[in-house]
């Protein structure tokens, strides 16, 4: 290959304004929010949470959740995927964890169906300052223990670390919620993959 | 599906993401390597943000955040392709970007740097890559600022850069300097990139891209991570 590949960047602490302008209350546009449905959409509504702790455990109000999930038919709405979702779902969220007061990212969305031979599972990208480069993780859910216990990707991480990709009920409240804490560093140790 | 995977991170191109210089990544780095994961179509697919995505003005940063009269500083043009590994343009993706002003204050309430707002400029944008890989932006050349990093430090004058390209694996999140800036080389974020690597993040000053009368042109593409090439069967 000819070309070489552009270098990584930190997001930086300064991305409110333009990547989360309307969470942050910026006067421009977001192309993006932590709201991946409307009353409509198709399939079981869930609320995913969590915050993102760095290697002492506080958590980090200045971080950048992004999320891509299929459908609740497993259908990615993407060319590549060719049951190509033609509903209004476009399965991408994104949000910061600095205007929660307890710096928690919490997106609604819909329970994901199993894709190709793996486990329902949502792709969380996560930016930070101090993050030379973006990590790639992925949420599984704890009670899909079926599911979960012949997806490959889930079954190449070491059983000590795979807890750290299960997402766990949150109360008994609806919508139905999910929590999904991400360490960056030291104990419980987030499992971050070389996509 | 194997010819269609993308090819790997490329980490001599890379910062490291623990880099003690930059204090930030001390506690910010995982301290396990990460994971190899075999892409799959969650890897392969990602959103998809056309032309349909912009308002008309989102890719002047001069205009589309003025109440009153025109933003102070020095405007400029800011333009180049977007290309695959394999020299080939990505076509239809989005960028977006955001920005000190001129005096190198954000917007961001978090920023505590004490030096004027401009109430005509917000400091971000948007633009989507012609057929060509093309993007093209109209700002104000950003100031340096300080941090708090290690004692009189001060980061270059930066845009900051934001894309997909035609997945997740092709996300980057990356910095556009400024030929010839003296703070280049005193600073960590910059000098984390591998040295081979850095001049991929300055941008070029081009005459080319300049408006006579208007406003200075800067070049700078960025590469994305290519797809596999098909190996050739003989
Ligand atoms: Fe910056």
């Amino acid at each position: 290959m000819a070309f070489r590949q552009t270098p990584s960047q930190t997001v930086g602490p300064f991305f409110s304004f333009g990547l989360a302008p309307e969470q942050y209350g910026y006067a421009f546009r977001s192309i993006a929010g932590a709201t991946l449905i409307d009353n409509g959409t198709p399939g079981s509504h869930i609320r995913v949470l969590g915050r993102v702790f760095d290697g002492e455990g506080q958590p980090m109000s200045d971080a950048l959740i992004e999320i891509w999930q299929a459908d609740a038919e497993g259908r990615y709405a993407h060319p590549a995927d060719p049951r190509c979702s033609n509903t209004a779902f476009k399965g991408f969220g994104r949000t910061g964890t600095g205007t929660d007061f307890e710096k928690r990212f919490i997106f609604d969305t819909v329970m994901p169906g199993a894709v190709a031979g793996q486990a329902p599972h949502i792709n969380v990208i996560v930016f930070a300052r101090g993050m030379l480069n973006h990590l790639y993780t992925r949420l599984y859910f704890e009670d899909q223990a079926e599911a979960n216990a012949h997806d490959p990707v889930l079954q190449s991480v070491q059983s000590e670390r795979r807890g750290t990709l299960l997402a766990r009920r949150d109360g008994a409240t609806a919508p139905t919620t999910y929590r999904f804490d991400v360490r960056l560093q030291g104990e419980g140790e987030t499992v971050f993959f070389d996509v | 599906m194997q010819d269609e995977t993308f090819a790997p991170r490329d980490w001599t191109s890379h910062p490291p993401l623990n880099h003690p210089a930059y204090k930030s990544t001390l506690l910010r780095s995982p301290s396990k390597p990460l994971v190899p994961l075999r892409q799959t179509l969650s890897e392969l697919s990602g959103p998809v943000y056309g032309h349909d995505t912009l308002g008309p003005l989102d890719a002047d940063l001069t205009r589309n955040a003025r109440k009153t009269s025109e933003p102070i500083g020095e405007r400029i043009i800011v333009t180049g392709r977007v290309l695959d590994e394999n020299g080939r343009p990505i076509r239809n993706t989005l960028l977006e970007i955001w920005q000190a002003n001129a005096s190198g204050r954000y917007i961001d309430a978090v920023d505590r740097h004490d030096a004027p707002l401009d109430p005509n400029f917000l400091g971000g944008g948007r633009c989507v890559t012609d057929a060509d890989g093309r993007y093209r932006f109209t700002t104000i050349k950003p100031g340096a600022y300080p941090w708090g990093n290690h004692a009189n430090a001060w980061r270059p004058a930066h845009i900051h850069f934001s894309l997909f390209g035609p997945s997740i694996a092709t996300r980057l999140i990356t910095q556009m300097y400024f030929p010839g800036d003296p703070l280049m080389p005193l600073d960590p974020i910059f000098q984390a990139t591998p040295e081979g690597a850095r001049d991929r993040l300055i941008s070029a000053f081009s005459l080319d891209a300049t408006e006579s009368g208007f406003a200075l042109g800067f070049a700078f593409d960025i590469v994305l991570r290519g797809r596999h090439s098909t190996p050739m069967e003989t």
